[in-house]
């Protein structure tokens, strides 16, 4: 890869933009075959400790980096701005590809920049390009001055402890900005599973017939169980009631139209990474389909009316915690219908 | 909510549920199988895109156990991938994979097949959709296809039996034809997917984006705006070590006849009323069912000579290894056609493809009428162009639209100027292998991205002419040096003042 560096200290944020925009001109005129990605902003908003944490995390995502990233480091007593800004393309080889570059602003800023971080970040995304706001270390007051900018929030609703202020949390942000939740893009394998495992006609009458779903998870990652939860009850039209819990169990009921779904959250204390570690589902006619994590993908059972069982791996690899940020960058460029209406029904569950 | 008749639960996905399947590979251990079948399994496999249910028999005349033939999966696998292989994936797949050893012809073989789809069906508990793949010479076919319906092995109750078809599909309109009626004797057209891997790739399938998602385009998209079109489809490599069927084949069966034809269907078609494979389909037929086969004077062949590419010297075409000293096959076509419908009379179209020559491109370009009035021509100065769209396939995909544009300084001064959508600088994502789409395409029944029987019979239609006027010796075999344009009759295709672009 090849980086061209900008720095400067004590300066403005139209300093930066014009240092960002001659670098790209020069890099272009030296090389035609050199062209900026356009693909997204991403402004992320945290703490200076935590900024090289942050930075390895985006460096880890891949292919589904954003093109234009802005980070704005707080740092308690700074009073001025200090910029870093690189451009990296990957070494040219003499061929007639083109070398597609990306760009890195670093801002470090001070408490004090936080009320109006916009009129600093606003000259700096790449304007039409959707603009993405990502606020790790909470900094809900920068986060709401950069509202203005954004089309998109990224959020994690696992780095909130309680899963009832995460919901609320998560559902008031999405009434301002379309939400990329990544606790919602742990569930989307286990999503795309159960949706299959019932799409064969001769399955898909079961689902009326549900009346028992279990959710195992990591201790700190109930939100993504509920939203799991919440996504099985907007889509089958359930009506859940609230949850409560004993010893980090949480059981509930929902209503359908056949009557009553009992809803249970096991936390599973031998899954290493956040997210799900697996679920149940049971009919009223006697069967139930399992899967849990495994070797190599998922490992499915499912028991037949006859108390029959099957078993079998369903493949896949691991994303991974890099995977799953990766993702919800893309996912800022698409729309997904279900998240809210699952968010919903998942308030309704902690209400 | 959706209803229960549709599955409320697929909503917002953005995998759709692939039913269970089995898979079988007739030609499991040929090329196709290793660089690109069994590679497009795994990463179908790795992204948690199979069926829940997933089993794959490979067929061949190796005298191979089940595992030496996933011993062979394995290696081909981690040798094309696109990505480095998960072990724990991998294995997890290959515990699904069987070998059958014997011929086509042989009944026993599809016995053996059955066995073991019989029993993973048991396994399942329940029929498991059945693909069959034929990814081996199109001379076995009939055989295989016949061979099916005789076992009863062409219709499952409770499942689904299909067949995917590779290229060529028949050499000529007469074969195709009897190759069509051979397959419907066992087979519905719902359950044949003839693939053009072509049809698979991102950029084509944008080419229906652009078009018909863009209200800046269509409007222009017809005789009134368009004074022509070039599609290229170049390549720099020779034939390598596929003498024998390209040989036979030539550039024409190869790539014009198909991949070509499938471009051009795709630029002129009308819109389609939805975007379904049999709505998409019938208007991809209108266009070819408009094309008159070119008439004499209006196709170009040639075969290259030895020449430099990238700097080193490459045989001729005669001196390939496995090319006979006196073949008359073409390595190089050029064709000029017409639709001759409302849309598009009067444009002409031009394809090219060919072998060896200066660069590897796969574009279409139209080139829209001047403007009326060359009111800002000046001295020094190339002055405006007709303005041209291209569309770029590959390697470099994307989208470019030429603009006049007035060069800075004192006096009014024009030029064209580019203005680039480059998808690696908008999109970036990988795209998946066009394998990947279409395999999954193809055990959903979604047949939007495969040829129908009758649209394989419509571009015969147009291609046999030509290859029946060869071989009577019209438009004589020319000849161009190997890394060049290729041979400069086809210049004499266009009209004065237009020319090929630069490859």
């Amino acid at each position: 890869m090849e980086h061209a560096v900008w720095a400067a200290q004590d300066t403005t944020a139209p300093q930066i933009e014009a240092a960002l925009r001659a670098m790209l001109a020069e890099r272009h005129a030296a090389d035609a075959a050199y062209v900026p990605a356009r693909v997204l902003n991403l402004v992320l908003v945290v703490d200076r400790e935590w900024r090289g944490e942050v930075l390895n995390r985006l460096e880890r995502v891949g292919r589904h980096h954003p093109s234009r990233t802005i980070l704005c480091a707080v740092e308690p007593g700074r009073t001025t701005l200090d910029a870093r800004v690189t451009t990296t393309a990957p070494a040219r080889s003499g061929e007639a590809a083109p070398a597609v570059a990306q760009e890195r602003v670093e801002i470090a800023c001070g408490p004090g920049h936080i009320p109006h971080l916009d009129t600093i970040v606003d000259p700096l995304v790449v304007t039409d390009l959707a603009t993405v706001v990502w606020c790790p270390h909470g900094h809900e007051e920068a986060r709401r001055a950069l509202l203005r900018l954004a089309q998109v929030v990224l959020i994690d609703s696992l780095d909130e402890p309680d899963p009832r202020a995460a919901i609320a949390q998560a559902r008031r942000l999405a009434e301002e900005a379309y939400v990329v939740d990544l606790a919602w893009l742990r569930t989307t394998p286990w999503r795309e599973r159960v949706s299959a495992a019932f799409d064969p006609p001769r399955r898909r009458g079961e689902l009326g017939r549900i009346d028992a779903v279990t959710v195992r998870h990591r201790a700190d990652s109930v939100v993504s169980a509920l939203l799991l939860l919440g996504w099985l009850a907007s889509r089958l039209g359930w009506e859940p009631g609230a949850i409560a819990g004993v010893d980090g169990v949480l059981a509930g009921r929902a209503r359908t139209r056949r009557g009553e779904v009992a809803l249970r959250l096991e936390p599973d204390r031998g899954q290493d990474v956040p997210g799900l570690a697996g679920l149940t589902i049971e009919t009223a006619s006697g069967t139930a389909l399992a899967l849990d994590r495994g070797r190599g993908g998922l490992r499915a059972r499912r028991r037949s009316a006859d108390g029959r069982e099957r078993r079998w791996t369903v493949l896949g690899a691991s994303r991974g915690e890099p995977g799953i940020l990766g993702e919800g960058i893309r996912q800022a460029l698409l729309r997904d219908p279900t998240y809210r209406p699952a968010l919903e029904a998942a308030g309704r569950m902690l209400a | 909510m959706a209803t229960l008749e549709e599955n409320p639960l697929t909503e917002g996905l953005e995998r759709l549920p692939v039913p269970p399947t089995t898979m079988t590979i007739f030609g499991g251990t040929g090329d196709l199988a290793r660089r690109k079948l069994l590679p497009a399994i795994y990463n179908l496999a790795h992204e948690g895109a199979l069926p829940e249910q997933f089993n794959l028999v490979g067929i061949s005349r190796g005298d191979l156990s089940d595992d030496a033939y996933r011993e062979l999966a394995r290696e081909a696998i981690r040798a094309f991938s696109r990505r480095p292989p998960d072990g724990a994936v991998l294995d997890a797949l290959l515990a699904r994979v069987r070998h059958v050893r014997g011929s086509f012809d042989d009944p026993a073989v599809y016995e053996r097949v059955e066995a073991c789809a019989s029993a993973w069906d048991e396994e399942a508990g329940m029929p498991l959709d059945r693909l069959y793949y034929l990814a081996i010479a199109p001379s076995f076919f009939p055989a295989v296809v016949a061979l099916l319906g005789e076992r009863g092995m062409h219709r499952r109750p409770g499942a689904e039996v299909r067949v995917v078809i590779e290229k060529p599909f028949g050499t000529s309109l007469a074969e195709a034809r009897t190759l069509n009626r051979r397959v419907h004797e066992v087979l519905e057209e719902r359950q044949v997917f003839r693939i053009d891997h072509y049809l698979g790739k991102e950029t084509v399938q944008n080419l229906l984006a652009l078009r018909f998602a863009n209200g800046m385009l269509e409007p222009l998209w017809n005789r009134n705006y368009i004074d022509h079109v070039q599609i290229t489809a170049a390549e720099d490599i020779g034939i390598g070590s596929r003498a024998g069927y390209y040989d036979r084949s030539g550039a024409l069966r190869d790539l014009v006849q198909n991949h070509l034809l499938q471009l051009l269907t795709l630029l002129c078609m009308e819109p389609p009323i939805a975007f379904t494979a049999d709505e998409i389909r019938d208007e991809k037929v209108k266009v070819l069912h408009a094309i008159e086969p070119p008439q004499p004077g209006h196709t170009v062949r040639a075969q290259y000579t030895a020449g430099v590419v990238g700097g080193e010297r490459v045989p001729g075409y005669l001196e390939e290894e496995g090319v006979p000293p006196d073949s008359r096959t073409e390595t190089y076509a050029a064709l000029r056609l017409e639709v001759e419908n409302w849309r598009w009379a009067g444009v002409p179209i031009y394809l090219r493809t060919g072998k060896r020559l200066a660069r590897k491109v796969t574009e279409i370009a139209v080139r829209l009428k001047p403007v009326p009035h060359m009111g800002f021509l000046s001295e020094g100065a190339v002055g405006p162009q007709p303005n041209e769209i291209v569309m770029t396939i590959q390697p470099n995909e994307g989208v470019s639209i030429s603009l006049a544009a007035k060069i800075p300084g004192t006096r009014m001064r024009i030029r064209p100027v580019k203005m680039e959508f480059l998808y690696g600088t908008a999109f970036m994502s990988q795209s998946p292998e066009a394998y990947e789409r279409l395999l999954l395409d193809a055990m959903r029944g979604d047949a939007t991205l495969f040829t129908r029987a009758d649209e394989a019979e419509a571009q015969w239609a147009i291609c046999d002419p030509v290859l029946q006027a060869w071989a009577e010796g019209a438009d004589p075999l020319a000849h161009y040096p190997a890394g060049t344009a290729g041979p400069a009759a086809a210049d004499a295709l266009m009209p004065p003042g237009t020319r090929w672009r630069a490859i």
